[in-house]
């Protein structure tokens, strides 16, 4: 009876193979898992958090395929074959992302929740517009809410990391 | 809970019309997986139909549009030729929340969805836009007004799924327009949206025109008298105005937290007037 049930439990497992920040990465879900639930419990990926888990708060935000989403309205096994970049993907070993860097400079962040979201949502938009205005960097940010900084530090935080990555 | 991924549209039917119990399709999930998380369904099923070639692709047929069903509204946003012809859809769909949003988000999705609210279906019934439904009996078409037919129902058969929207050729001299109230800027559910396609002769006077209105009632609602009082003007102010008086008088609105009956039947007319302006000066090429 027991091998029953936990047969019956493997068989609704989904099993999915995707890149996550570059590296091959495996894993068994449950169908109704989001991918925020898998980089958390499953792959130790911390990085993402979960304000809302509805999609209005963008704190557990990452790249798919090129876009940013929410991670909480992503399920774990749409990931299959997909190219997914958390927040850890940022940094280059102890090399921080320019984002990353002036985020602690312009002191862009207070108690970090929002933090990670903010970094991926903001290299995201870099990535399409590295000269974006500071209208166009608000509402590339609108998806995502601090309820600390008011805002002004993150915006100049990613007008000054804008200005240092077209550097080079 | 079951999750499939089938990368034709008849394997998805099939699933769709196999299984007992609640069957749902994912296409951006922006809407599912909230109503999974909040309790508010709990399927047995879910299609994602991402996988299919012919639901995440616009092609150009006769002249007009086949917009996959999973489109995602960034894709459509990116699409030149979409957005020149037809700007009012493309905006009204962008409109749909965040960048993450707009990443996920379908047309699709938000038509069977069928919320009263939805951004872009007055854009598509204003456009005359038809469904694309694909069924265990094979395909038909349904204009998209005939799609929702109360808040979070359609008039879909089981096993069926729309596969894709079509937006037709558009005459010279055409243009389209959506616009929606809500109390801030960005981000927000629409109190009124209202959505306007109008074609104008070489004088100036409108010979076709189509005018939809969101959150005034059951469902999305095409007004066939606001059209009417501007097909045969110039789109002077007194058929603006006529316009604005039917638009109104079309509206069965409810209260909510979101607005009064009086305040959304009385901001229908306005929005649809100057949704009217909009669709003109670029039927006009201004």
């Amino acid at each position: 009876m027991n091998g029953g049930r936990v047969m019956g439990e493997m068989m609704s497992k989904v099993k999915v193979s995707t890149t996550i920040n570059g590296d091959p990465v495996e894993y068994l879900c449950d169908a109704e898992e989001t991918l925020l639930d898998v980089l958390r419990d499953h792959l130790g990926l911390t990085g993402a958090k979960e304000g809302c888990g509805t999609g209005d708060c963008g704190a557990c935000s990452v790249v798919v395929d090129g876009r940013v989403v929410c991670s909480c309205l992503v399920l774990g096994a749409e990931a299959e074959g997909r190219k997914v970049t958390t927040v850890e993907g940022l940094a280059t070993g102890d090399r921080l992302h320019p984002l990353q860097q002036k985020f602690l400079e312009f002191a862009a962040l207070q108690c970090g929740v929002c933090t990670p979201g903010f970094l991926v949502a903001a290299k995201a938009l870099l990535d399409r517009n590295p000269d974006p205005t500071e209208t166009e960097i608000r509402f590339g940010l609108a998806g995502n809410l601090c309820r600390c900084t008011g805002y002004d530090k993150i915006v100049r935080a990613v007008q000054a990391a804008a200005a240092e990555m077209r550097k080079g | 809970m079951r999750y499939e991924a089938p990368t034709t549209a008849k394997e998805a039917v099939r699933l769709m019309a196999g299984k007992a119990g609640m069957a749902r399709v994912l296409a951006g999930g922006t809407d599912l997986l909230v109503q999974i998380r909040t309790d508010r369904i709990a399927p047995d099923l879910i299609v994602d139909i991402k996988r299919i070639a012919g639901m995440r692709s616009i092609m150009t047929k006769s002249g007009g549009f086949r917009i996959g069903a999973a489109v995602s509204g960034a894709e459509l946003g990116e699409h030149k030729a979409l957005r020149r012809a037809w700007p009012g859809v493309v905006e009204a769909a962008n409109l749909i929340g965040s960048i993450q949003i707009q990443s996920r988000a379908t047309m699709g999705g938000n038509l069977c969805n069928a919320s009263p609210a939805a951004d872009s279906v007055p854009a598509l019934v204003a456009a005359g836009a038809t469904a694309v439904i694909v069924g265990p009996r094979g395909r038909r078409s349904l204009p998209v007004e005939d799609v929702a037919v109360a808040p979070g129902r359609t008039s879909l058969k089981k096993g069926e799924i729309v596969e894709a929207i079509v937006l037709p050729k558009r005459a010279p001299r055409s243009g389209d327009a959506y616009l929606r109230f809500i109390p801030r800027s960005e981000m927000d559910i629409a109190v009124v949206g209202a959505g306007v396609s109008l074609t104008l002769d070489r004088n100036g006077v409108c010979t076709a025109a189509r005018v939809a209105l969101g959150a005034v009632a059951e469902r999305v609602i095409l007004v066939p008298d606001a059209a009417k009082a501007l097909i045969g003007s110039t789109v002077d102010q007194a058929a603006l105005e006529r316009l604005a008086a039917a638009a109104s008088a079309a509206c069965r609105p409810i209260d909510d937290k979101r607005g009064t009956k009086k305040f959304r039947i009385k901001v229908a007319g306005v929005l649809a007037r100057r949704a009217v302006r909009t669709a003109l000066a670029r039927a006009q090429g201004k």
